[in-house]
Protein backbone atom coordinates (compact mmCIF):
# COMPACT_ATOMS: atom_id res chain seq x y z
CA UNK A 1 0.00 0.00 0.00
CA UNK A 2 2.80 2.63 0.94
CA UNK A 3 4.57 3.41 -2.51
CA UNK A 4 7.36 5.23 -1.20
CA UNK A 5 11.21 4.39 0.43
CA UNK A 6 11.71 5.84 3.33
CA UNK A 7 15.51 5.19 3.73
CA UNK A 8 16.04 6.53 0.33
CA UNK A 9 17.80 9.47 -0.30
CA UNK A 10 14.95 11.40 -2.31
CA UNK A 11 12.88 10.79 0.80
CA UNK A 12 15.27 12.36 3.26
CA UNK A 13 15.63 15.11 0.87
CA UNK A 14 12.35 15.73 0.89
CA UNK A 15 11.61 15.45 4.77
CA UNK A 16 14.69 17.91 4.93
CA UNK A 17 12.68 20.58 3.04
CA UNK A 18 9.60 19.57 4.83
CA UNK A 19 11.26 20.69 8.07
CA UNK A 20 12.51 23.72 6.68
CA UNK A 21 9.37 24.73 5.11
CA UNK A 22 7.39 24.06 8.66
CA UNK A 23 10.01 26.43 10.57
CA UNK A 24 9.46 29.07 7.64
CA UNK A 25 5.98 28.63 7.86
CA UNK A 26 5.64 28.99 11.65
CA UNK A 27 7.63 31.86 11.90
CA UNK A 28 5.68 34.01 9.34
CA UNK A 29 2.55 32.24 11.47
CA UNK A 30 3.73 33.43 14.45
CA UNK A 31 4.44 36.53 13.35
CA UNK A 32 1.15 37.17 11.35
CA UNK A 33 -0.42 36.75 14.72
CA UNK A 34 1.27 39.20 16.51
CA UNK A 35 0.51 41.74 13.64
CA UNK A 36 -2.95 41.13 13.79
CA UNK A 37 -3.50 43.00 17.11
CA UNK A 38 0.07 45.32 16.33
CA UNK A 39 -0.71 46.01 12.64
CA UNK A 40 1.59 48.95 12.81
CA UNK A 41 4.57 47.61 14.63
CA UNK A 42 7.45 47.55 12.09
CA UNK A 43 10.11 45.26 13.48
CA UNK A 44 7.07 42.68 13.34
CA UNK A 45 6.43 43.93 9.71
CA UNK A 46 10.22 43.41 8.70
CA UNK A 47 10.37 39.87 10.25
CA UNK A 48 6.98 38.76 8.62
CA UNK A 49 8.44 39.89 5.22
CA UNK A 50 11.74 38.03 5.56
CA UNK A 51 9.78 34.68 6.58
CA UNK A 52 7.32 35.23 3.73
CA UNK A 53 10.50 35.70 0.72
CA UNK A 54 12.21 32.76 2.67
CA UNK A 55 9.33 30.68 2.76
CA UNK A 56 8.63 31.35 -1.42
CA UNK A 57 11.55 30.21 -2.19
CA UNK A 58 11.98 27.25 -0.29
CA UNK A 59 8.42 25.98 -1.22
CA UNK A 60 8.71 26.75 -5.02
CA UNK A 61 11.78 24.76 -4.89
CA UNK A 62 9.82 21.88 -3.10
CA UNK A 63 7.36 21.80 -5.29
CA UNK A 64 9.52 21.84 -8.78
CA UNK A 65 10.92 18.91 -7.07
CA UNK A 66 8.19 16.93 -5.49
CA UNK A 67 5.12 18.59 -6.84
CA UNK A 68 2.27 20.55 -5.45
CA UNK A 69 1.53 21.24 -1.84
CA UNK A 70 -1.80 23.13 -2.86
CA UNK A 71 -4.08 22.75 -5.15
CA UNK A 72 -3.54 26.53 -6.57
CA UNK A 73 0.09 25.42 -7.38
CA UNK A 74 1.58 24.94 -10.62
CA UNK A 75 2.09 21.32 -11.93
CA UNK A 76 5.45 21.68 -13.99
CA UNK A 77 5.85 18.12 -14.68
CA UNK A 78 3.60 15.77 -17.10
CA UNK A 79 1.15 13.90 -14.01
CA UNK A 80 -1.01 15.86 -10.84
CA UNK A 81 1.96 14.81 -8.07
CA UNK A 82 0.06 16.54 -5.64
CA UNK A 83 -1.77 13.18 -4.88
CA UNK A 84 1.12 10.84 -4.39
CA UNK A 85 2.12 9.31 -1.26
CA UNK A 86 3.65 10.25 1.20
CA UNK A 87 0.47 12.04 2.78
CA UNK A 88 0.66 14.10 6.49
CA UNK A 89 -0.30 11.07 7.68
CA UNK A 90 2.08 8.61 6.37
CA UNK A 91 4.88 10.20 7.05
CA UNK B 1 -2.34 22.33 7.56
CA UNK B 2 -4.87 24.50 6.40
CA UNK B 3 -4.27 28.16 5.92
CA UNK B 4 -7.30 30.82 4.97
CA UNK B 5 -7.30 33.02 1.84
CA UNK B 6 -9.26 36.46 2.98
CA UNK B 7 -12.11 36.08 -0.25
CA UNK B 8 -14.95 33.83 -0.75
CA UNK B 9 -15.12 31.37 -3.35
CA UNK B 10 -18.53 32.83 -4.85
CA UNK B 11 -19.74 36.17 -4.30
CA UNK B 12 -22.67 36.35 -2.47
CA UNK B 13 -24.91 39.37 -3.24
CA UNK B 14 -28.84 39.81 -1.41
CA UNK B 15 -31.45 42.41 -2.83
CA UNK B 16 -33.09 42.79 0.67
CA UNK B 17 -32.84 42.00 4.00
CA UNK B 18 -35.37 38.85 4.43
CA UNK B 19 -35.18 37.19 8.24
CA UNK B 20 -37.09 34.35 7.27
CA UNK B 21 -34.90 33.35 4.52
CA UNK B 22 -31.84 33.66 6.75
CA UNK B 23 -33.67 31.40 9.38
CA UNK B 24 -34.24 28.55 6.16
CA UNK B 25 -30.80 29.00 5.07
CA UNK B 26 -29.13 28.47 8.38
CA UNK B 27 -29.80 24.95 7.86
CA UNK B 28 -26.79 24.27 5.09
CA UNK B 29 -24.73 26.10 8.02
CA UNK B 30 -25.65 23.50 10.61
CA UNK B 31 -27.90 21.02 9.69
CA UNK B 32 -27.64 17.42 9.28
CA UNK B 33 -26.89 18.01 5.79
CA UNK B 34 -25.12 20.98 6.03
CA UNK B 35 -21.57 22.59 4.33
CA UNK B 36 -20.29 21.53 8.36
CA UNK B 37 -21.20 17.97 8.46
CA UNK B 38 -20.15 17.82 4.93
CA UNK B 39 -16.47 19.44 5.57
CA UNK B 40 -15.88 17.17 8.96
CA UNK B 41 -16.92 14.39 7.52
CA UNK B 42 -14.52 14.41 4.30
CA UNK B 43 -12.10 15.92 6.38
CA UNK B 44 -12.29 12.99 9.15
CA UNK B 45 -12.95 10.43 6.75
CA UNK B 46 -9.52 11.02 4.39
CA UNK B 47 -7.49 9.21 6.82
CA UNK B 48 -8.61 5.49 5.80
CA UNK B 49 -8.70 5.88 2.36
CA UNK B 50 -6.16 3.54 0.60
CA UNK B 51 -5.79 5.35 -2.79
CA UNK B 52 -4.25 8.73 -3.59
CA UNK B 53 -6.78 9.84 -5.65
CA UNK B 54 -9.78 9.20 -2.74
CA UNK B 55 -7.53 10.97 0.16
CA UNK B 56 -7.01 13.90 -2.37
CA UNK B 57 -10.72 13.93 -3.47
CA UNK B 58 -11.97 14.16 0.40
CA UNK B 59 -9.57 16.36 1.35
CA UNK B 60 -9.87 18.93 -1.34
CA UNK B 61 -13.76 18.50 -1.07
CA UNK B 62 -13.80 18.43 2.63
CA UNK B 63 -11.84 22.20 2.51
CA UNK B 64 -13.82 23.55 -0.23
CA UNK B 65 -16.82 22.49 2.31
CA UNK B 66 -15.16 24.82 4.08
CA UNK B 67 -15.39 27.72 2.01
CA UNK B 68 -18.80 26.96 1.90
CA UNK B 69 -19.64 27.27 4.79
CA UNK B 70 -18.08 30.73 4.82
CA UNK B 71 -20.48 31.90 2.14
CA UNK B 72 -23.82 30.03 3.98
CA UNK B 73 -22.69 32.42 6.86
CA UNK B 74 -22.25 35.39 4.55
CA UNK B 75 -25.42 35.23 3.06
CA UNK B 76 -27.36 34.58 6.46
CA UNK B 77 -25.48 38.01 7.96
CA UNK B 78 -26.46 40.11 4.45
CA UNK B 79 -30.06 38.41 4.83
CA UNK B 80 -30.23 40.16 8.81
CA UNK B 81 -28.87 43.58 7.57
CA UNK B 82 -30.83 45.86 9.06
CA UNK B 83 -33.31 43.79 10.30
CA UNK B 84 -35.71 45.10 12.70
CA UNK B 85 -36.85 44.08 16.48
CA UNK B 86 -40.12 43.50 15.09
CA UNK B 87 -39.20 41.62 11.80
CA UNK B 88 -36.74 39.50 14.16
CA UNK B 89 -39.91 38.46 16.19
CA UNK B 90 -42.39 38.07 13.48
CA UNK B 91 -39.99 35.63 11.43
CA UNK B 92 -39.64 33.15 14.85
CA UNK B 93 -36.11 34.30 15.71
CA UNK B 94 -36.38 36.16 18.86
CA UNK B 95 -35.25 33.51 20.57
CA UNK B 96 -32.22 33.25 18.38
CA UNK B 97 -31.14 36.94 18.76
CA UNK B 98 -31.63 36.61 22.68
CA UNK B 99 -29.07 33.96 22.34
CA UNK B 100 -26.34 34.82 19.06
CA UNK B 101 -27.65 38.31 18.31
CA UNK B 102 -27.32 38.12 14.24
CA UNK B 103 -24.12 36.16 14.70
CA UNK B 104 -24.58 32.30 12.69
CA UNK B 105 -24.34 29.51 15.09
CA UNK B 106 -24.44 26.12 14.03
CA UNK B 107 -28.31 25.34 14.16
CA UNK B 108 -30.42 24.22 11.94
CA UNK B 109 -33.44 26.39 10.80
CA UNK B 110 -35.85 24.69 13.61
CA UNK B 111 -32.86 26.00 16.11
CA UNK B 112 -31.53 22.19 16.54
CA UNK B 113 -28.01 22.23 17.70
CA UNK B 114 -24.85 20.69 15.39
CA UNK B 115 -23.27 17.64 16.86
CA UNK B 116 -21.03 14.89 15.80
CA UNK B 117 -23.89 12.34 15.10
CA UNK B 118 -24.62 13.99 11.40
CA UNK B 119 -20.97 12.97 10.18
CA UNK B 120 -20.11 9.24 9.71
CA UNK B 121 -16.50 7.78 9.50
CA UNK B 122 -16.95 4.25 9.23
CA UNK B 123 -12.87 3.58 8.34
CA UNK B 124 -14.29 1.20 5.51
CA UNK B 125 -13.76 3.36 2.50
CA UNK B 126 -16.86 2.13 0.34
CA UNK B 127 -18.93 2.71 3.13
CA UNK B 128 -18.10 6.26 3.98
CA UNK B 129 -18.13 7.12 -0.25
CA UNK B 130 -21.45 5.68 -0.44
CA UNK B 131 -22.08 8.06 2.75
CA UNK B 132 -20.73 11.08 0.79
CA UNK B 133 -22.26 10.38 -2.40
CA UNK B 134 -25.69 10.16 -0.39
CA UNK B 135 -24.32 13.71 1.67
CA UNK B 136 -24.18 15.32 -1.71
CA UNK B 137 -27.56 14.52 -2.76
CA UNK B 138 -29.29 15.41 0.62
CA UNK B 139 -27.46 18.63 0.44
CA UNK B 140 -28.29 19.25 -3.02
CA UNK B 141 -32.19 18.64 -2.11
CA UNK B 142 -31.79 21.39 0.88
CA UNK B 143 -30.80 23.82 -1.99
CA UNK B 144 -33.32 23.38 -4.30
CA UNK B 145 -35.74 23.81 -0.99
CA UNK B 146 -33.89 27.05 0.33
CA UNK B 147 -34.73 28.12 -3.87
CA UNK B 148 -38.00 27.52 -3.69
CA UNK B 149 -38.80 29.60 -0.60
CA UNK B 150 -37.07 32.87 -1.91
CA UNK B 151 -37.65 35.32 -4.48
CA UNK B 152 -34.71 37.56 -4.67
CA UNK B 153 -32.66 36.74 -8.03
CA UNK B 154 -29.81 37.61 -5.87
CA UNK B 155 -30.09 34.76 -3.18
CA UNK B 156 -31.07 32.03 -6.12
CA UNK B 157 -27.94 32.61 -8.00
CA UNK B 158 -25.58 32.05 -4.57
CA UNK B 159 -27.87 29.45 -4.01
CA UNK B 160 -28.17 27.69 -7.44
CA UNK B 161 -24.57 28.43 -7.12
CA UNK B 162 -23.64 25.95 -4.40
CA UNK B 163 -26.22 23.10 -5.53
CA UNK B 164 -24.35 22.75 -8.82
CA UNK B 165 -20.97 22.49 -6.52
CA UNK B 166 -23.26 19.54 -4.51
CA UNK B 167 -23.67 18.01 -8.17
CA UNK B 168 -19.60 18.34 -9.09
CA UNK B 169 -18.94 16.45 -5.39
CA UNK B 170 -21.52 13.90 -6.10
CA UNK B 171 -19.66 12.91 -9.26
CA UNK B 172 -16.29 12.91 -7.82
CA UNK B 173 -16.70 11.28 -4.87
CA UNK B 174 -18.38 8.28 -7.88
CA UNK B 175 -15.42 8.08 -9.57
CA UNK B 176 -13.34 7.59 -5.92
CA UNK B 177 -15.72 4.88 -5.33
CA UNK B 178 -15.14 2.93 -8.64
CA UNK B 179 -11.45 3.52 -8.01
CA UNK B 180 -11.69 1.85 -4.22
CA UNK B 181 -13.89 -1.01 -5.87
CA UNK B 182 -11.41 -2.01 -8.58
CA UNK B 183 -8.84 -1.62 -5.89
CA UNK B 184 -10.80 -3.88 -3.63
CA UNK B 185 -11.60 -6.74 -6.18
CA UNK B 186 -7.96 -6.56 -6.64
CA UNK B 187 -6.08 -6.55 -3.19
CA UNK B 188 -8.59 -7.60 -0.86
CA UNK B 189 -8.48 -11.01 1.09
CA UNK B 190 -10.74 -12.63 3.68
Amino acid sequence: MVNYNRTSQRFNQQQEMLLEIQKLQFAALDTALYLDTHPNDPVALYRHKMYTDQLKQVKDAYEMQFGPMTIFSHEVGDNWRYINSPWPWEI
Amino acid sequence: MFMYEKKLQYPVRVTNKDVRMAKAVLNQYGGADGEASASMNYLTQRFSMPLNETKAILTDIGTEELGHMEMVATLFKKLLKGATRDELIAAGMGGYFANHETCPFLLDADGVPWEAKYTQAKGDPIADLYNDMAAEQKARATYENLILLTDDPLVKDTLRWLREREIVHFQRFGEGLRLVEEYSTNKRHF
